[in-house]
């Protein structure tokens, strides 16, 4: 049996910040449409991990491979255009833009690639509707509890229905049914729209959404699973 | 004491309205999908039970234009008594008598590779709760199927924890003996 070239491929990643190593020789692939969770204890380098596929901070050693792409060979200029077309991010931390109001967070990606403003917030709009948080457009970010700023962030991050999107706890700041309620939203757009999702939780009832999982221990990556 | 009462679950299901026990095994096994569906005979020894202890009784035969069955319902003191069992608290177990537990220990006790062991029963564990999550979430999934998928995601995910904590601790205890 032939297994389709996986879309996103990460080989030998290793990084340290200043002395501390997070990443130490990582590999994980994505396939297209694929669900993949990414799992391990605090520290074990996840967060690294999600910044080196999405092109967001450059890995020491090792390569990693977009659609035929190698990141590392392209400009800054030719990365931050890939990300911005190709990619949808929800980090772990704060990342919305305080002085916007909600709806402005989630329509800014458009407004970026160029749609005109009142066709960016109609989408925006829906977004949010589909989050559960259209009710909170009109506020600022800091205003939001924790639980509906991620909401806010996982529409800003489909917006622009990326390829691929990546999340940082997602639903780390949710309650068990409130969580139910968006990975049952995010899958459900994802397998709609063939939408690749490499998703970090320390939750397995959240990793248990997706197709497979991988993880992380002491930098280095084990996968578990089901392997589509 | 009985701790998953197959005659209180049964007696629960009389209480909703008379009935023969092929009709009960179909309606529990249709109310607790995750359960272990229920063999007739277990029905059936169940209900004489439950009319020697005076807490069903026999309503009459039903025939319907197949064979005839006997119908059963519940008495008086059979109501008192499943009030009795709903509203009693199930004892929170206050030890882990858990296969998983066991084999771990006993790995440890005996050399084994309990990490091993644990990052293979995580997988399997994992994998069970994808299905049960899929299954909860496929559209029309009705709400006695929810909530026992629910129940059973919710005990799996405390034994992954366990185990997790278990893997980190053997780490810890590994690096302690490596240690010059
Ligand atoms: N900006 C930074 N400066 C210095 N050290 C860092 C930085 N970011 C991460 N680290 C270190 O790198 C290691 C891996 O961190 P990372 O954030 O990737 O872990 P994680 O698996 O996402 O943890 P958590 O589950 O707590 O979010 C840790 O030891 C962390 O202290
Ligand atoms: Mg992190």
């Amino acid at each position: 049996m032939s297994r389709p070239v996986p879309l996103l491929t990460a080989r030998g990643l290793v990084k340290a910040h200043g002395s501390t190593p997070a990443l130490r020789g990582a590999s994980v692939e994505l396939h297209a449409g694929e669900i993949l969770a990414v799992t391990g204890p605090s520290g074990s380098g996840k967060s690294t991990l999600l910044h080196c596929l999405a092109g967001i901070v450059r890995p020491d050693e090792g390569s990693v491979t977009y659609d035929g792409r190698r990141l590392e060979e392209l400009s800054e200029q030719r990365l931050s255009a890939l990300r911005r077309t190709e990619f949808g991010v929800v980090f772990q931390f704060g990342q919305l833009v305080p002085e916007l109001t909600v709806l402005d967070n989630v329509a800014l990606p458009l407004l970026l690639a160029g749609t005109d403003r009142a066709g960016a917030r109609t989408r925006a709009g829906a977004w949010l509707e589909r989050f559960g948080v259209r009710g909170q457009d009109g506020m600022r970010p800091g205003e939001l509890s924790g639980g509906q700023a991620q909401r806010v962030a996982l529409a800003r991050a489909l917006v622009t229905s990326p390829r691929v999107v990546f999340a940082d706890e997602p639903t780390g700041a949710l309650d068990s049914l409130a969580s139910e309620q968006v990975m049952t939203a995010l899958v459900h757009t994802a397998r709609e729209a063939g939408t690749a999702v490499l998703l970090i939780t320390h939750d397995a009832q959240v990793a248990a959404y997706a197709d497979r999982e991988v993880r992380l221990r002491d930098g280095a990556a084990a996968a578990l699973g089901v392997t589509a | 004491m009985i701790a998953m009462s197959t005659r209180h679950i049964l007696l629960g299901l009389l209480a909703t309205g008379p009935s023969h026990g092929y009709d009960l095994k179909r309606r529990h096994d249709e109310r607790f999908p995750q359960a272990r569906p229920l063999a007739y005979g277990q029905v059936y020894t169940t209900l004489q039970r439950l009319v020697r202890d005076g807490l069903a009784e026999v309503d009459g035969t039903d025939s319907d234009g197949g064979p005839e069955r006997t119908v059963y319902r519940p008495t008086g003191e059979g109501t008192r008594e499943l009030s009795r069992w709903a509203a009693e608290i199930a004892p929170p177990a206050p030890f882990v008598a858990n296969e998983i537990f066991a084999k771990v220990v006993v790995a440890i006790l005996s050399g084994g590779d309990p990490a091993g062991y644990l990052s293979a029963q995580r997988a399997a564990h994992m994998e069970r709760m994808r299905e049960l999550t899929a299954l909860k979430a496929a559209p029309g999934t009705d709400l006695a199927t929810v909530l026992s998928a629910d129940y059973a995601l919710n005990h799996l995910d405390a034994d992954l924890r366990w185990m997790n904590t278990t893997a980190a601790r053997l780490t810890t205890l590994t690096a302690e003996v490596d240690a010059p």
